[in-house]
This record gives structure tokens, C-alpha cells and sequence, in this order.
């Protein structure tokens, strides 16, 4: 579970156009039928999370219940109700990585970061989350940055890393 | 015509190592020498070998340039390319011979054995560029079908070959499309499934990255056995450069005509969009991921009505995964003799596996079916690393089970996993030796399936996390022997009750650790030790004392003081103070300080 953060919601006007407009081409491309999960994907592209009013905007322009799009965001992984961190953490605990040592690698950024998986650091600059099997199981254990991706971590090279981004 | 052809592997794995800087850093440097037309610098899908990645190879001489850095590319430049001298250091040891001269790729023992069939252009061809699919007889499949094949030919053809699905089940393609060609009804989707999410599994990945046409092809001929003029391709989120080369791939395909109205003037049409997945294993089942394409939670559907009948918006479908998609268009150019020739009686062909974990040549590899496991771990992968034993090898992901040593010369199909307690499942093999505790590999895959049970039905729902609980007390040396039994009944229960899939193979990994490694578990619950070491509550650190020196290395890198001791004598570890962290393992350079 997240860790609530209260985050004042203060998406923009343009912001919400954009999103408007993504939810209309996207009605032509799907022909109306299974939208919603392409549709929380843009909102999240957009907005970087899905906060409620969020939320709401997306039921109003498909014409179902708030409840039925929070069911769809709640179900899949990929979609977050809360801020991610500036930086992205993620460390894969496929199984590949498993065996090689990646729980260690994790466990070593929790303590370094004082945050839980799904959590953010309080100055919002990380958010650690464990992944599912990222496929570069050549690489194991594997950590990602936002878009970069580090091999054959080890937990003592996690100051290191993190120092970059310091 | 090119001199040279320079092949950078664009795979995931290569490519999280820095490919594509260094295929920058190649065409760039071309281009300032100004020979840009005479040596030819294309990306490719993977070539299979990410433990060595990121890899090159130099034709004409063949040259497999392995762990390249972009410091690299100069020397390569200079001294291969424009002086015509191989740089020896940056070979992989295996393509060298003897008397230095360079070996073929497929005769190294990565290479040898394999039989490279959904694989073929993988690492061949440049996945981006439609022409270089067509120049290795891409499309052709489709255009043999549809100006010289009937629906049924097409259906009898694959129903002959013995093709089953790669997806993990291994239902009889053929006999899916038969049952979907035979439903009524006028609207009929085709669609593939991309939702890899067995972990350490990639090859259906590396098919869409390295060949996204062969998929393509694939659909329409299905669509054209089956009477359907729309597909999809479902694929996770997470796979970003293989959903950007399928969405090239289909625009080409458009372009050239070989998707939407009217292909090659036959009056069949056949168009394909991709939707993403968002992260949910359960969506990889086939009646959850429909219910996902629709745009709901994807939560899987009683069956039957089976999707042959009534499957997506309602309509008879038909869903194969990517690998099974991929051998298709040779299946039909080859003939269905030629794809039955190779495996066992009843798998027939050949299959993907991605190896990982304690391996040396992590990757990705295909063999006939029926390769024995030895013949995967020791001749291609090379056994294990830093000469440790082998001691499982584990297939079928979170439905899978653990494959103990004295099996380790079963001939790999459908039939004998099954036999052994395991499953095909995507094609995901991980090897592990002595360091891994295989209570705490059950324990892994059940927190996955926790996670990942949709939460439909409660005994997958709840039977998992109960189950997940009671293999947290085995770790942690709570657990009783009437315990395991407990555990072992749950298992069966859970599977008899589930819906799909995800509910009645969940169990599998616990069955099978239970079974071919119930000593280890017993020795948790009787002995509260673990005997691989990893379980953290039942391991001791200790300071032998004949080999400490009293260096005080141990001492200072504690994170909780837990560890005394005069400079030049014997240190102790108080237990009561040790957080079992290992720096002190780790730190100390005398080798005295084990796990009791």
C-alpha cells in the first residue's frame, strides 16, 4: 500500500485538454468499444498518477460510474492513485534476479531510503517500487532509474547509484 | 554492394547495456571516415547470448564481438574495419580456436545444438525494416495461403504439423482454429497474446523485438483460417521497444499492403491494432485477457463458452501466443512434415527456453523438443557458475515446479514436465545451485501469486496467502510437521477450486519443493536450520577463532555492534545483537566468519 501523501491535486488547464483530447482520438481509434484502459494510460501519461478528479474526468467522458474506473485503476499495476518520486526506483524481482540476489538489493534501498516498496521519500525525489520480470535476465539482478537501467547490482553499490541523482 | 556488415544486437538485454549508444557511436564514426557505403551498420533483434551482451558481429569474417563498451567502437574502427585486423581481446572466447583462427557462431556450444525456427531472424535481420523480413521469405507464407490454399487446407496443415501452443498449456493449435472456423457468426477476431508475465521469461519479447512481421504474417494467415478480418495484439506496457518496433512493423505492413483491404488483391481483408497490457499476470490467461481488451478489470470468465465460441465482445476468437505465432508462417512455406520431423511424438517442433538464474550463458535459446535438461544446463548454458553445484532447475514460472538433479536427464516436452510435477509454461528455466533454499523459492513464487490472484475466487484468493503464510513460519522456524501436511492438503484444495489457471497451478511450486525436497523442509521444522543458509531468522553467524586475526574489520563495518574482540585476537558475534546482515562474511578477508 502507498504511502498517503497528502498532495494537494493542482493538474492544469492544459493539463485537462490534453487529456480531453486524447480521450476523443482514442474513441475514433478504438471504435468505441474497450477504452478505458488505453484511457487511464494516457491520463497517467499525462498527469503522472491518477488522483480522484482525475479519475472523475474520465468517467464524465466515457459515461460510466466512478466507481467502475477506479475498479479498472485498482486492478492493474501500472496505474498509481498516489505521486511517484522524481526518480523512478524500480527493482526487479523476477525470478531471475530472485536467485542472483535482487531482494537483497532491495531491502538494502528500503533501508537506505527509509521507504517501503510502492512508497515515495518525503522530499518526493524517490519512489521504490519492486517490478515484475523486466526480461533482461542477462543482466540479473537488475535495478532501473527512471529510464536507466543498471546490471549485476550489488547492495553496496546502491550508495553509489543513488549518489548520481543526489 | 557493402564490404562489411556491422549486426548491434537491440535486444532488451544489449540494449540495457548501452547498444544503443554504441550503434550511434558506430554509424558516426562510418560516416566520418566516409564509409558509409561501403560497410553496412544495422540493429537486430537479440541474438540469445544476453549473458555476454552487448553484443556485435562483423561479417564477412564472422567476427562475435561480446561485452563491447562504446570506448570500444574506435579500436573496432580502426583496427578491424579500415586496417582489416579482428580485435582478438573483444572476441568471445568461443568463437576462437585453437590456432586462433574464428569459428562459426553455430558451431560454439551455445549455438550447436540449437534449432533457431521461431528464433530464425532474431539477430539476422533489422526488425524495423520490413524489406529485410521479405528478403528472408517474409509474407510469403501469406501469399502462398491465400492464392493457393483454401481456409481448411490452411487448418489441416497446422493440425498435421502437431504444433501446440507455447503459451504454457500446449492446446493443439490446429484444433483451436478448427473449433473457431467451425463457430457461426460473420464477426471473428484473431488475437495474440504478448502478456508475458511468467518471470524470467522473455522469449515472446525478443520474438517482437528481433521479428514483429512473423507475428503479423502469422495473424492473418489465422485470420484467413478462420474467417476474421480484425486482430490484436495484446502486449505489456512494460515491453516499451517491442510495442515501438510492432507499431512500425503494422504501419509498414500497411503501407505495403499486406494488412488492411484487399491484400494481394485476393479480396481478404485483415487489419491488426495493438492494446496494451497494464500490469496483471492473470491477464497472460486467455479468458482474462479478452475481458482486458474490452476494457475491464481482467478478471478470467467460467469456460466453456469457450473463446472458439464466445470470446471477445462476445465473439468467437481465437488467441495463440507469440512463440506459436512465430512458427507458423515456416510451418506453412516448409510443410507440416518438416515441423513434425523435429521434437518427441507428442511435441512436436522445436521450443524457446530463456535461461537464467546460476547459469553461465544466460539467454535465450531454442532446441528440439526433447533436449534433455542436461544437454540445456551443462553443453548450452555451461553449467554453473563459480563451480557450484547444480541443484534445481525451475520451469513453468509462479504454475511450475522445481526440477530436482537426479531428474536432470529427462527429455524436455509437455508430457514429461508434467509427469515430473512441472510444466512447460512460457519457456522460463532458472537454474539454481546450493545457495538457494528451496522453501524460500516456494515462498517467492507464493507472494507472487498473492499479489497477482485477481480475487475472484476465494480459494485462490485466500487459500494463497494462507499458504503463503504458512511457508513464512517454515522460514522462520515456527512451523510444525503436522504443519506441512496441512500445507500439502490446502495445496490440493486451491487447485481444485479455482476457476483459471492462475488458482490451480498456484500451488505447483509448493507440491513440487514438498515432494522432491521435503528433507529441506523438514529441516526447518525439526532442526530449525536452513540448509542452503538463507533463510535469515534461522541462520548464525560465527567467528571461527582459529582463523580470525583480530584485523577488527568485522567490528567496525557492523551496522549494530554486535561484534567484540581485542585487535590481534578472536572476535565474537553476540547473537542477541546480530541482525544477521552478513557484512561481516562478506568484509572478512580470512574466510572466518561462517553461516552455523
Amino acid at each position: 500500500m502507498a504511502k498517503k501523501i497528502d498532495v494537494p491535486f493542482n493538474g492544469t488547464k492544459e493539463q485537462e485538454e490534453k487529456l480531453r483530447a486524447a480521450l476523443k482520438q482514442l474513441r475514433v481509434e478504438h471504435g468505441g468499444q474497450g477504452l478505458m484502459i488505453a484511457a487511464l494510460q494516457k491520463a497517467q501519461d499525462i498527469y503522472g498518477y491518477l488522483p480522484a478528479p482525475v479519475q472523475q474526468m474520465i468517467a464524465d467522458e466515457l459515461g460510466v460510474s466512478l466507481a467502475e474506473v477506479y475498479g479498472v485503476a485498482t486492478f492493474y499495476a501500472q496505474f498509481s492513485l498516489y505521486p511517484k518520486g522524481q526518480y523512478k526506483i524500480g527493482v526487479c524481482l523476477g525470478t531471475a534476479c530472485y536467485v542472483k540476489g535482487s531482494g537483497d538489493v532491495y531491502k538494502k534501498l528500503c533501508e537506505t531510503l527509509h521507504i517501503e516498496g510502492g512508497q515515495c521519500t518525503d522530499d518526493q525525489k524517490f519512489s521504490l517500487d519492486a517490478t515484475r520480470c523486466i526480461g533482461c535476465c542477462g543482466l540479473a539482478p537488475v535495478m532501473t532509474v527512471n529510464d536507466d537501467v543498471y546490471g549485476k547490482v550489488t547492495p553496496e553499490e546502491i550508495d553509489g547509484i543513488l549518489a548520481k541523482y543526489n | 554492394m557493402f564490404r562489411s556488415h556491422i549486426l548491434v544486437c537491440g535486444g532488451t538485454g544489449c540494449t540495457s547495456g548501452n547498444s544503443i549508444k554504441i550503434y550511434e557511436a558506430l554509424v558516426h564514426r562510418i560516416y566520418k571516415e566516409g564509409l558509409e557505403k561501403e560497410v553496412h551498420v544495422t540493429q537486430t533483434g537479440c541474438f540469445g547470448l544476453c549473458a555476454y551482451g552487448p553484443i556485435m558481429i562483423v561479417y564477412p569474417e564472422g567476427a562475435f564481438y561480446s561485452q563491447v563498451k562504446v570506448e570500444d567502437v574506435d579500436e573496432i574502427v580502426d583496427e578491424h574495419i579500415i586496417k582489416g585486423r579482428i580485435v582478438t581481446r573483444l572476441l568471445y572466447k568461443e568463437t576462437v580456436a585453437d590456432d586462433g583462427s574464428i569459428k562459426a557462431l553455430n558451431e560454439t556450444n551455445f549455438y550447436k545444438k540449437q534449432c533457431r525456427v521461431a528464433l530464425r531472424n532474431c539477430g539476422v535481420i533489422n526488425p524495423e525494416k520490413i524489406e529485410e523480413y521479405i528478403a528472408y521469405d517474409g509474407y510469403e507464407a501469406l501469399g502462398k495461403v491465400l492464392t493457393e490454399m483454401t481456409p481448411q487446407d490452411v487448418i489441416d496443415v497446422i493440425l498435421k504439423s502437431g504444433l501446440r501452443g507455447r503459451g504454457g498449456a500446449g492446446f493443439p493449435t490446429g484444433r483451436k482454429w478448427q473449433f473457431a472456423k467451425n463457430s457461426p457468426g460473420k464477426k471473428k477476431y484473431v488475437c495474440c497474446n504478448a502478456d508475458e508475465g511468467d518471470p524470467g521469461a522473455f522469449m515472446d519479447r525478443s520474438i517482437l523485438e528481433g521479428d514483429p512481421h512473423a507475428v503479423i504474417e502469422a495473424m492473418a494467415i489465422a485470420a484467413y483460417a478462420i474467417g476474421s478480418d480484425q486482430g490484436y495484439i495484446y502486449v505489456r506496457a512494460e515491453y516499451p521497444i517491442a510495442v515501438q518496433r510492432l507499431t512500425i512493423a503494422i504501419r509498414q505492413a500497411r503501407e505495403y499492403g499486406l494488412l488492411g483491404k484487399n491484400i494481394f488483391g485476393t479480396g481478404f481483408n485483415f487489419d491488426l491494432d495493438i492494446r496494451l497490457g497494464a500490469g496483471a499476470f492473470v491477464c497472460g490467461e486467455e479468458t482474462a485477457l479478452m475481458t482486458s481488451i474490452e476494457g475491464n478489470r481482467g478478471e478470467p470468465r467460467p469456460r466453456p463458452p469457450f473463446p472458439a465460441v464466445k470470446g471477445l465482445f462476445g465473439k468467437p476468437t481465437i488467441l495463440n501466443n507469440v512463440e506459436t505465432y512465430a512458427n507458423i508462417p515456416q510451418i506453412i512455406l516448409k510443410g507440416a512434415d518438416w515441423f513434425a520431423s523435429m521434437g518427441t511424438e507428442k511435441s512436436r517442433g522445436t521450443k524457446v527456453f530463456a535461461l537464467g538464474g546460476k547459469i553461465h550463458n544466460t539467454g535465450l535459446v531454442e532446441i528440439p523438443m526433447g533436449t534433455t535438461m542436461r544437454e540445456i544446463i551443462y553443453d548450452i548454458g555451461g553449467g554453473c557458475p563459480n563451480g557450484k553445484k547444480f541443484k534445481a532447475a525451475q520451469t513453468g514460472g509462479p504454475s511450475g515446479g522445481c526440477i530436482p538433479a537426479h531428474l536432470i536427464d529427462t527429455p524436455i516436452d509437455y508430457d514429461n514436465l508434467l509427469a515430473i510435477g512441472s510444466m512447460m509454461g512460457s519457456g522460463g528455466l532458472i537454474v539454481m545451485d546450493e545457495d538457494n533454499c528451496m522453501v524460500d523459492i516456494a515462498k517467492f513464487f507464493l507472494e507472487f501469486t498473492v499479489d497477482e490472484s485477481c480475487g475472484k475466487c476465494t480459494a485462490c484468493r485466500i487459500g494463497t496467502k494462507r499458504l503463503y503464510e504458512m511457508l513464512c513460519k517454515v522460514t522462520d522456524g515456527t512451523a510444525t510437521m503436522e504443519d506441512l501436511d496441512k500445507m500439502e492438503e490446502l495445496c490440493y484444495y486451491i487447485k481444485e477450486n479455482s476457476l483459471c489457471g492462475l488458482g490451480q497451478t498456484a500451488p505447483n511450486p509448493v507440491l513440487s519443493t514438498l515432494h522432491y525436497f521435503r528433507d529441506e523442509y523438514e529441516a526447518h521444522v525439526r532442526d530449525k536450520r536452513c540448509p542452503a543458509g538463507v533463510c535469515k531468522k534461522l541462520l548464525r553467524y560465527e567467528i571461527v577463532a582459529d582463523k580470525c586475526k583480530g584485523c577488527t574489520l568485522c567490528a567496525r563495518n557492523c551496522p549494530v555492534g554486535a561484534i567484540t574482540g581485542n585487535v590481534k585476537e578472536p572476535h565474537v558475534i553476540d547473537p542477541e545483537k546480530c541482525i544477521k546482515c552478513g557484512v561481516c562474511m562478506e568484509k572478512c578477508r580470512f574466510g572466518a566468519v561462517i553461516k552455523a
